[in-house]
């Protein structure tokens, strides 16, 4: 018999505990030629705004060891066009759908809150961490009080579960969550981006058009584990943790630091398989150790000192 | 759930040549028979050596001809970093984790076309050449010396006419490959030009056919991560004041829609 994979994240149904991170994954169809998208865990769909946007200008991405810079500043097309021509497409599929809401004001995350809430997304994903853009997003994920007050507002306006993504570029990361939780958050997802830079030798220019950027990939990985294994301690709602995650091993690490479901990310770049990869590593981990349930997994590090 | 037919591929490609061809570029031979069977000129290939996560990204490479029956993809690389320098020292018979082929390609009707290409850009319009036969296609291909044209050899194959400039005069006409455009528009009756090269370049190739009235496809460049319209690294401009994504719209664009500013 094999392993269930099967999880649920503050109330969303997934059939495994893998979700596609936001701004990797497009809306799925790009994937269908790889991934089953009846088999995903969760669909955490590109950062959406009110309004379109065009994203930044320049340079948009940088290759660093193990890992990339990227400065797009969340180019989308808009709620409109997403509830009118994207949403309709991908619901058939069975993976639920998690938006990921963005604002340059809290006014614009309730807006997006409460016009999702009537639509046939699976939750909300609040982005207050996105590095790149100039107002909002960042600004509200680095400090307690307008960390809590963004999700209040959206918390207000929607039925629909509430999933508030953190910055790693805090002092302290379980300081943010535990002020989201307090203010009605269903579960928290670390970590968004680590701000960080590259500089061209040859012009003496920084890299990216926007001078900094958010670091992903397989570099961030032992930071975002930590943060997750830290925050899954000091609260009582579950962890999506995310950061690096590029095969089964590393999955299983953040499911053993507490992480309730996990994120692939960059790694959907690279290889376009991952999602379905990491899946069937799992369910052999969890076979050859005797496990039935991805959840025995869940929290179970084991520190003594 | 909707009922598709893939189109994209991930294959392990067995390297079958891997050879210098001038100061710097390299011949790439794989065995890839999903994506050799299915490409189209303009199109293009995301490369890595599977067994590094660094380099972390794949490396976008044009595809520079393809045989179905062999099942062969023909590559041709520039060393210009990381990626490509562990690119060069690949050997015959190591494995290349290809994902392709990505993007849309050139529109090859037309009776008489013209290629216009500079530097690496010349690697697409090779594959384009190939598979317009048996239709007339001509290049004109532009260098900074004499020692970059090896190209002339490659295109003299497929092509009836090879047109050759160099910026130094060491080889063919001296300047670029717009000077020597009004000449041969004059004298060519093209009724379409493809062109590939650096971004100056295309906007004047561009300039100067559409001046003449002749349809123009310009293929663009931009660095990406996913080379399938997720990661949104490679977004441009586009002359209706919206946006394209190079890796899924493109890499081949009409001319009068790109938006040159």
């Amino acid at each position: 018999m094999s392993a269930s994979l099967a999880t649920n994240l503050a109330g969303i149904h997934m059939k495994t505990p893998l979700m596609a991170a936001s701004g990797t994954f497009g809306f799925g169809e790009e994937f269908t030629d790889f991934v089953d998208l009846n088999e995903v865990g969760a669909i955490v769909v590109k950062g959406i705004t009110r309004e379109p946007r065009r994203g930044n200008a320049g340079r948009r991405i940088a290759e660093t060891p193990s890992g990339m810079l990227n400065c797009i500043g969340l180019q989308n097309p808009g709620v409109d066009v997403f509830l009118r021509d994207i949403l309709p497409r991908i619901k058939s599929f069975q993976a639920p759908i998690i938006v990921n809401i963005n604002g340059n004001l809290i006014e614009d995350y309730a807006f997006l809150a409460e016009i999702l809430d009537d639509s046939d997304v699976a939750g909300l994903e609040v982005n207050i961490s996105c590095p790149n853009t100039k107002h909002g997003s960042m600004a509200f994920g680095v400090d307690p009080e307008t960390a809590a007050e963004v999700t209040a507002e959206v918390r207000k306006r929607t039925k629909l579960p509430v999933i508030v993504k953190l910055s790693p570029n805090v002092t302290d990361i379980t300081e943010i969550a535990k002020a989201v939780e307090a203010a009605g958050a269903d579960a928290v997802s670390l970590i968004n981006t680590l701000v960080g830079m590259a500089i061209d030798i040859r012009s003496w220019r920084p890299v990216l058009g926007n001078v900094v950027g958010g670091l992903s990939g397989p570099a961030v990985k032992p930071v975002a584990l930590r943060m997750v294994w830290q925050t899954a301690q000091a609260v009582k709602i579950p962890v999506v943790g995310m950061g690096g995650i590029s095969n089964a091993s590393d999955a299983v690490e953040f499911l053993l630091a507490g992480a309730q479901a996990v994120a692939i990310g960059a790694a959907n770049f690279v290889n376009p398989y991952s999602m379905q990869e990491i899946a069937r590593g799992l369910e052999k981990y969890l076979e050859a150790r005797g496990l039935n349930q991805v959840n025995q997994l869940v929290g179970q590090i084991k520190v003594e000192r | 759930m909707r009922m598709e037919k893939k189109t994209k591929f991930v294959e392990q490609a067995l390297i079958l040549v891997n050879e210098l061809l001038a100061s710097g570029v390299f011949r790439l031979v794989v065995n890839a028979p999903e994506i050799s069977a299915r490409c189209v000129p303009g199109q293009f290939v995301m490369v890595r050596q599977p067994w590094w996560t660094d380099p972390f990204l794949r490396r976008p490479l044009s595809i520079a001809g393809a045989d179905a029956k062999q099942g062969t993809l023909t590559l041709i690389y520039r060393v210009v970093g990381h990626g490509t320098e562990l690119l060069e020292s690949a050997r015959v018979g190591d494995k290349l984790d290809i994902l392709g082929p990505l993007g849309k390609g050139f529109d090859l009707s037309g009776e008489r076309l013209l290629l216009i290409g500079g530097g690496m850009g010349l690697a697409p319009l090779l594959f384009a050449a190939g598979r317009c036969c048996p239709k007339p296609v001509e290049v004109l291909a532009g260098g900074r010396t004499g020692d970059e044209l090896f190209w002339a050899g490659l295109f003299g194959v497929v092509c009836d006419k090879v047109h050759i400039t160099t910026d130094d005069g060491s080889l063919g006409i001296c300047g670029t490959c717009v000077d020597a455009m009004p000449e041969l528009l004059r004298t060519g009756a093209y009724d379409g030009v493809l062109t590939c090269g650096p971004r100056p370049m295309m906007k004047r190739v561009a300039e100067v056919a559409g001046a003449a009235g002749i349809r123009t496809q310009v293929s663009l460049e931009e660095h990406m991560a996913c080379g399938m319209g997720v990661c949104l690294s490679c977004t441009c401009g586009a002359s209706d004041g919206g946006t394209r994504q190079i890796c899924k719209d493109g890499p081949v664009f009409p001319a009068e829609e790109v938006d040159w500013t």
